[in-house]
């Protein structure tokens, strides 16, 4: 049994006829665009001013690039990850206007005028950042691919401690202190298939402390 | 070189660098966030155009209608692939001319094993799976004409549930099935026993990193950057896919964001950036979106376990019966879960059995552990029922069902290379503070909160693989190690590196190393716990050459000491970098086996031991400690394998309390597939974990005396935590993961 795709249909009426009736099309919220109204979608370009990593950029991007994309695919700044593009592993946070974000979930349009750093901006591999060093001592990281965020989070989330902010787990809501407890839930947003979590902790601690080896 | 004899002593055993906890020599360049990954050779191919794979929208049946038209009109469209215009790939091409080269390589697997034709007709064998293939100038523009492409699905009826599928399973051909004595009359006749049936879901192996390629053509040459772990089986499946000598496929897997087992294989993202490539005349780069990874690729397929243990009165085992349902594609493996049943203890009388129903699901794959991991929940949980009806104490238990010699191989004794379960037991009993656990459950509270202690022990079986390096001594005296070895997280740089360092007698400093390239002597790459004993014994080997190279070049004895960096021989010395004065040296070896593998059973052993706090109001479980103890041979690094445990400690930790790929029986797909919906173990959920390793060391093995221990790690973790569930409250959960719902209707009334 099948059926010509047909306009309008919408996923979550499939999702209700059952397997057996099933005509389903790839792309439903799209299928009533006609092919030229399809070109006419394409978005315009869009002028970004903002300064990365202390460096001003000048950019003419596609309106749907998010802040992701456009560090990586624009200013080839590759640090800052792509795991699931869409704002639930971390492996993207950057530090904007002084504030951990998930770049994947933001576009670049809305940061005209931001101050960003990326991984990029924190060190160098001859010239470690203190939290990347750290990383590097407790082996906070095993492929690799989270650990910028891990790193541009866990420096952006010190700051928030310092502030003061409170989180989940705070026992006093008006003066935050910094405990492993803490780490772990301020750094939920981080995935780390590898697990390195209780390292991470420790290069964590280490930089809060002071620690330097 | 070929390792047929046990091990004896050799330049290992110094022990200056080996086993040292080396921070990675990859690391500086992982924690800036300049170690490139496949998708971002921006130097190399900068005009690389954009692909956006499209996935099948149902999980069995035909494509009944495509339309392209809107996608290819589309802004910044250059290539739209699908069925109509794909080129024919293996199983659909005329008969191979293998070339005289592709068999002189010997692959040692059928040709095509590691094939993975796309877009080869209208038949639909799994959700997302690649219906359409849309490549564009930028990701924005591939991405939204990806979504035009208009595709209507004859949906067939599949079949999707094991539970049903179990009904009708067959035996496994993949799996060796084991009748010993008469387990039906020793069980039936014992004092003692427990016959119960777990199960384990489907699970994905989740890495951060998703499947991404890059593909570039020069002539008739293909060259990958690609997320896979084992290089030659990349090469080998893409040159088959498409029909091309294996030389005309160049893969470079340098940088790896995890694997545990699902880039063992090739995917679309390979494949069709291939020929989308070929036929644009330019880069082409994909990565499969994150949704699509747990549709598209591998995962652990799930498991039906029924376990009957019988024991006597003293607790020693009289029956072990292990009988599993798994169930996959057809011709798939399906996980199989008896594996460890085989080996972890004694008992006269046995049954292991394996089945195996076929499945319309995606197909399924290696996770780390693939057997022991699902098969330890069952037969280390059962096990703990086991000692609770002796009422003995579980560890106890294990060990006097301890044995040195395979209990199920009959016609030989077999004995082991090398097993200290019993070490790993005592020792990690003994810094958790075991013997402080109440027996009975339910009788430890703080405040709202169950507290329990659980236990279990673990096995994962030791392979290895040939693997090749090629080592060169520089002017100056530095030393590169070259090899297609991959490293993805597991420490394969460093430990290579160190390797080298330790046999010519260098600081690791003056060791340079490159990795993932097919280009370098082929290697065991990164599966089945392999790679780290395997691909340091391939180094061990070219050292071994180079050092022949060397003392001949310089006039020493074969068997001169490379030591600080000096050749020394009866009373003479010199700087082992003047034997570069007039050029490198290069020395390339391969390490291949012998049948010790088969003379000696061989197994890396955990055990573990696990405090968790369950609330009496909610039934939510956290882990608050583990302590486990492995014993893995010799610890190459002691940083980087502490690592590979807590790694695998977390994921089976996860696959405990939340890992389940939830199946849509309608549609035959796995639903909850990102990561806000597949739950892995987050920051908050693991603690500080303890791990120990046993002192041993395995000269039956390698000549690094080592075993694997990345797999390790997982192994028996999900049977403590449950034990330490059914310590705390009194209920047993026997079907993974132990989410809330399924202890709370059984948790004692909150007053």
């Amino acid at each position: 049994m099948h059926t010509e795709p047909t306009g309008g249909v919408s996923r979550r009426e499939i999702l209700g006829t059952g397997a057996a009736t099933a005509s389903m099309l790839a792309a439903p919220a799209m299928a009533a665009v006609t092919p030229d109204k399809a070109r006419e979608a394409d978005p315009p370009l869009v002028r970004v001013m903002l300064t990365v990593n202390g460096k001003p950029e000048n950019l003419t991007l596609d309106a749907r690039t998010t802040l992701l994309d456009m560090a990586r695919e624009h200013l080839k700044l590759t640090g800052s990850k792509k795991g699931c593009d869409h704002g639930q592993c971390g492996a993207c946070t950057m530090i904007v206007e002084g504030r951990r974000v998930n770049s994947c979930l933001s576009l670049a349009v809305m940061h005209d005028g931001d101050t960003i750093t990326t991984i990029e901006g924190l060190g160098t591999p001859d010239k470690l950042h203190p939290m990347q060093a750290a990383f590097v001592r407790h082996d906070g990281y095993q492929c690799g691919y989270c650990t910028p965020g891990q790193i541009v989070s866990a420096v952006a989330m010190l700051e928030e401690v310092r502030s003061g902010a409170p989180s989940f787990v705070s026992p006093d809501l008006e003066h935050a202190e910094y405990s492993d407890t803490e780490v772990r839930e301020r750094m939920s947003g981080n995935l780390c298939r590898c697990a390195a979590y209780p390292n991470i902790v420790a290069a964590i601690g280490d930089v809060h402390a002071g620690k330097k080896s | 070189m070929k390792f047929d004899k046990p091990a004896g002593p050799n330049p290992t055993d110094r022990m200056r660098i080996l086993g040292k906890p080396f921070d990675r020599v990859d690391g500086a360049i992982k924690v800036a966030g300049q170690a490139p990954y496949s998708y971002e050779y921006h130097d190399i191919a900068p005009n690389a155009a954009y692909g956006v794979m499209v996935g099948a929208g149902i999980g069995k049946g035909r494509i009944a209608t495509m339309d392209t038209r809107d996608a290819e009109r589309a802004p910044g469209v250059l290539l739209v692939l699908t069925h109509r215009n794909a080129p024919k790939m293996f199983g659909q091409q005329k008969k191979q001319n293998t070339t005289s080269q592709e068999s002189s390589e010997g692959s040692e697997e059928a040709k095509g094993a590691h094939a993975a034709p796309q877009l080869q007709g209208r038949d639909i064998k799994q959700h997302d799976e690649a219906v359409a293939f849309v490549v564009a100038e930028t990701f924005e523009q591939a991405t939204a004409a990806a979504h035009l492409v208009r595709i209507g699905y004859s949906a067939g009826k599949g079949r999707f549930s094991l539970t049903e599928g179990a009904r009708n399973a067959k035996p496994n051909p993949e799996a060796e099935d084991a009748h010993v004595g008469d387990f039906d009359g020793a069980f039936a006749a014992a004092a003692v026993k427990v016959d119960v049936t777990y199960t384990t879901p489907n699970q994905s192996q989740a890495m951060m990193e998703p499947h991404a390629t890059l593909a570039m053509w020069s002539g008739d040459q293909l060259t990958l950057h690609t997320s896979h772990q084992i290089t030659h089986w990349s090469t080998e499946g893409v040159a088959d896919t498409l029909g091309i000598p294996h030389d005309k496929v160049r893969c470079v897997c340098a940088y790896i964001g995890g694997g545990f087992g699902s880039k063992l294989e090739v995917y679309g993202d390979a494949v069709l950036s291939a020929v989308a490539a070929q036929k644009l005349g330019r880069p082409v780069k994909c990565a499969l979106t994150r949704p699509q990874i747990f549709n598209h690729t591998t995962h652990r397929p799930p498991t039906i376990q029924r376990l009957q243990l019988a024991a006597g009165r003293d607790g020693r085992l009289l029956a072990m019966g292990h009988t599993t349902w798994t169930g996959d594609q057809e011709g798939a493996r399906g996980e199989l879960a008896t594996e460890q049943s085989r080996l972890m203890y004694g008992g006269a009388n046995r049954k292991l059995e394996t089945y195996i129903a076929t499945l319309d699901l995606p197909k399924g794959g290696s996770m780390r552990a693939p057997g022991e991991a699902a098969g330890l929940f069952a037969l280390e949980g059962a096990m703990d029922e086991l000692a609770e009806a002796l009422d003995m104490d579980p560890v106890e238990l294990r060990i006097v069902n301890d044995v040195q010699q395979d209990p199920t191989t009959q016609d030989k004794v077999r004995p082991f290379s090398d097993r200290k379960l019993v070490e790993c037991m005592r020792q990690g009993a003994a810094k958790f503070g075991w013997d402080r656990r109440n027996r009975r459950p339910g009788q430890m509270r703080d405040g709202s909160l169950l507290i329990g202690h659980g236990m279990a022990g673990g096995i994962r079986n030791n392979m290895v693989k040939a693997s090749g390096t090629r080592v060169t001594l520089q002017s100056g005296g530095r030393v590169l190690v070259e090899t297609a070895m991959t490293d993805i997280g597991t420490g394969s740089y460093t430990i290579n590196a160190q390797t080298a360092a330790e046999m010519l007698g260098v600081p690791l400093d003056r060791v340079s190393i490159k990795l993932g390239d097919s280009l370098f002597p082929k290697a065991a790459g990164s599966g089945g716990s392999w790679g780290g004993n395997s691909s340091t014994a391939g180094t061990y080997a070219a050292c071994m050459a180079l050092r022949t190279a060397i003392a001949a070049r310089m006039g020493m004895p074969a068997d001169a000491e490379f030591v600080d960096g000096q050749i020394r021989a009866g009373g003479r010395s010199i700087p082992l970098a003047s034997a570069a004065a007039n050029g490198p040296v290069v020395a390339e070896d391969t390490i291949t086996y012998g049948d010790l593998e088969k003379t000696y059973a061989q197994a890396s052993f955990a055990a573990h031991f696990c405090e968790v706090a369950v609330s009496a109001v909610t039934g939510e479980v956290r882990v608050r400690r583990m302590t486990s103890a492995f014993s893995a041979g010799r610890i190459l690094n002691a940083k980087t394998a502490r690592s590979q445990c807590l790694g695998g400690m977390t994921m089976g930790i996860g696959a405990a309390l939340m890992e389940a790929l939830q199946v849509d029986e309608r549609f035959g797909y796995f639903a909850n597939h990102d990561l806000a919906e597949y739950h892995v173990p987050v920051h908050a959920d693991i603690p500080d974990l303890d791990v120990i390793f046993v002192d041993s060391l395995d000269t039956k093995s390698s000549p690094m005396k080592a075993r694997g221990v990345g797999e390790l790690g997982i192994c028996g973790v999900g049977a403590a935590v449950s034990s330490a569930v059914a310590n705390a409250t009194g209920v047993r959960v026997r079907d993974f993961p132990i989410t809330l719902d399924k202890l709370l209707p059984h948790l004692p009334k909150v007053a």
